[in-house]
């Protein structure tokens, strides 16, 4: 019988193995890279052409007629003011239904039926949201193409993302801190109060800023509302100086918002409002990317005195 | 199963009563009409091969099992003196967990501060001021041989102790409020032989100020800690009796092969 420590043939069959290893790793990089090198050049080319435009006076100038006055600060303050108010109705909602689908609800059919659409409304084309906010805020509740109806919109497709996250953050909490929690003789909302949000706050925030940042660049449903492409006006300020000092004028006005803005831009036919539209593009990506960088930094931060 | 007969014991020495107790995991009889007892004061040992019941014996003991859905008591465990069925389904098992103390398998403080896992349990109670919980969480880390180690960093988190110290802050979280009955499941499994050691005497020492009821899975150290030990296999009660009698003169075959090693 030949021997089976024949290592002349065990190198070989090594070596044969080991190129295989060579090649995925290759059709990996390449993969990788095309992901990659596409975004670079996109983000390159934005950089060029929108990088001259961007000065104090882009941020700080209505759109205009003229291109080189035109800027985006009805578009920014929209932006941020949607983002406010998706903020405050996506957060509560969102993490409210995830801890009462993940600590309360009974584990049955319905609540089985609940889970699976939750998970599929992640997935539910955004104009859909759009129109159904359309009919139900805009019209049936008489929000009118305002700010709050946009915020609404935009919660509403985010919510999914809110509700997953929050669902998936205390999950990840082991069981022996449950119920050491429970062992002590904690209630439900005491364990919930005390512990579990606590410790999967990290995980929560995660998922709500990358909410946000899905939110920010959503363009379709905030037109479907009907957002103003031309705007050159700001939304009544919140603030006021006689009593009561906060005003909610502002969730009643019109808007436009920063893709309705480069969208509005790029389909004029002068060559420097294309410039402009970079620019703002710009913006939006940094907003996007300094959201996500906020959310990984928090998650770092957070996660830093929990061990499990 | 026989009942210690050899010097007759007036209810009042029992702190607890089990009688005819069974339980079902959905459709699983995991724990088979168990009758026992748990002496006051005393520690007392369950022991047998892995799957044989006795963590689940133990976690009916504070209705640990109520948090999952599909489980179901049969049976009574009776607490004295007040002689209720903490397993009647109109006690709220709240108030069981109030009255009785688990310690778990692996030492779980919470990623808080040491005094406020010692405190947590005294919050839930809603007890806020600041004197007597200073004097509960410092009466509680002395009892579990831990203030000395700890008490210049109360307010550090629990996580930078060792195992061993971790495992003694959770048994300090379970004693702060003061309860009737602690109960430890296997709490040893996830320590070395030093923190073992260190933990058994801890045991040892508490049994003057409670009712112990511990899960092992080390035939060493029920002989070693406890008063009862109680033998279970395929979730019956196959002997309970004196540690001592179990393990020199075991009355039923099948403990005599579990003790000494030719099976389990």
């Amino acid at each position: 019988m030949k021997s089976v420590n024949n290592l002349e043939e065990i190198r070989k069959i090594i070596g044969l193995h080991k190129k295989w290893d060579l090649i995925f790793m290759i059709t990996g990089i390449v993969a990788l890279m095309i992901a990659v090198l596409t975004f670079m050049a996109l983000f390159a080319h934005m950089l060029i052409d929108g990088m001259p435009r961007l000065s104090w006076e882009f941020f700080t100038s209505f759109p205009s007629r003229r291109p080189e006055s035109a800027g985006i600060l009805s578009a920014w303050v929209g932006t941020t003011l949607v983002m406010l108010v998706t903020a405050f109705a996506a957060v509560p909602l969102g993490i409210g239904s995830g801890v009462y689908l993940e600590e309360y609800a009974p584990k049955n059919l319905l609540t089985e039926i609940i889970e699976i659409n939750v998970t599929n409304l992640a997935g539910v084309p955004s104009i859909i949201y759009g129109l159904l906010a359309l009919g139900l805020f805009v019209y049936q509740l008489g929000f009118g193409q305002s700010i709050l109806a946009a915020g609404l919109a935009l919660a509403l497709l985010i919510l999914p993302v809110v509700i997953v996250a929050t669902r998936e953050a205390i999950r990840s909490i082991p069981v022996s801190i449950r119920e050491g929690a429970y062992a002590l003789g904690a209630t439900k909302w005491q364990t919930v109060s005390d512990h579990l949000l606590p410790y999967s706050s990290a995980g929560i925030l995660t998922g709500i800023i990358i909410g946000l940042a899905r939110a920010i660049g959503e363009t379709a449903p905030i037109i479907t509302i009907g957002a103003l492409t031309f705007i050159a006006f700001l939304p009544p300020s919140p603030v006021k100086s006689e009593f009561p000092y906060l005003s909610i004028e502002w969730l009643t006005a019109p808007f436009t918002v920063m893709p309705i803005q480069m969208f509005n831009w790029v389909s004029r036919p002068e060559e420097a409002f294309q410039l402009n539209a970079a620019a703002a593009g710009l913006v939006l990506v940094v907003m996007t990317l300094a959201m996500n960088g906020l959310a990984i930094y928090l998650r770092y931060r957070m996660r830093k005195n929990i061990k499990w | 199963m026989q009942i210690n007969s050899e010097k007759p014991i007036e209810t009042i020495q029992y702190k607890s009563e089990v009688k005819n107790l069974s339980f079902y995991y959905g459709g699983f009889n995991a724990l088979k009409n168990i009758d026992m007892v748990l002496h006051d004061k005393r520690i007392t040992a369950l022991i047998g091969p892995s799957g044989c019941g006795k963590s689940t014996f133990l976690r009916c003991f504070n209705r640990m099992h109520d948090l999952y859905p599909g489980n179901r008591y049969e049976g009574e465990i009776i607490l004295h003196p007040d002689d209720v069925n903490i397993l009647a389904s109109n006690v709220d098992p709240i108030e069981v967990r109030m009255r009785i103390s688990m310690v778990f398998q692996k030492p779980n403080p919470f990623p808080k501060s040491i005094y406020e896992n010692v405190a947590y349990g005294l919050r839930v109670r809603g007890i806020k001021q600041r004197a007597i919980l200073d004097e509960k969480v410092e009466a509680a880390l002395r009892n579990s041989a831990l203030w000395d180690e700890v008490k210049d960093r109360l307010h550090h988190l629990a996580f930078n102790l060792s195992g061993g110290q971790q495992q003694r802050l959770c048994i300090a979280r379970a004693l702060a409020t003061d309860p009737e009955i602690l109960l430890f499941d296997e709490p040893t499994s996830a320590l070395d032989p030093i923190a073992t050691a260190s933990i058994e005497e801890l045991i040892t020492d508490l049994k003057n100020k409670v009712t112990i009821l511990i899960v092992t899975h080390n035939m060493q150290q029920a002989a070693r800690v406890s008063d009862y030990t109680a033998y279970m296999y395929l979730g019956e009660l196959i002997e309970f009796n004196v540690t001592d009698t179990i393990f020199i003169k075991p009355k039923n075959k099948q403990t005599e092969d579990y003790i000494t090693g030719r099976f389990g």
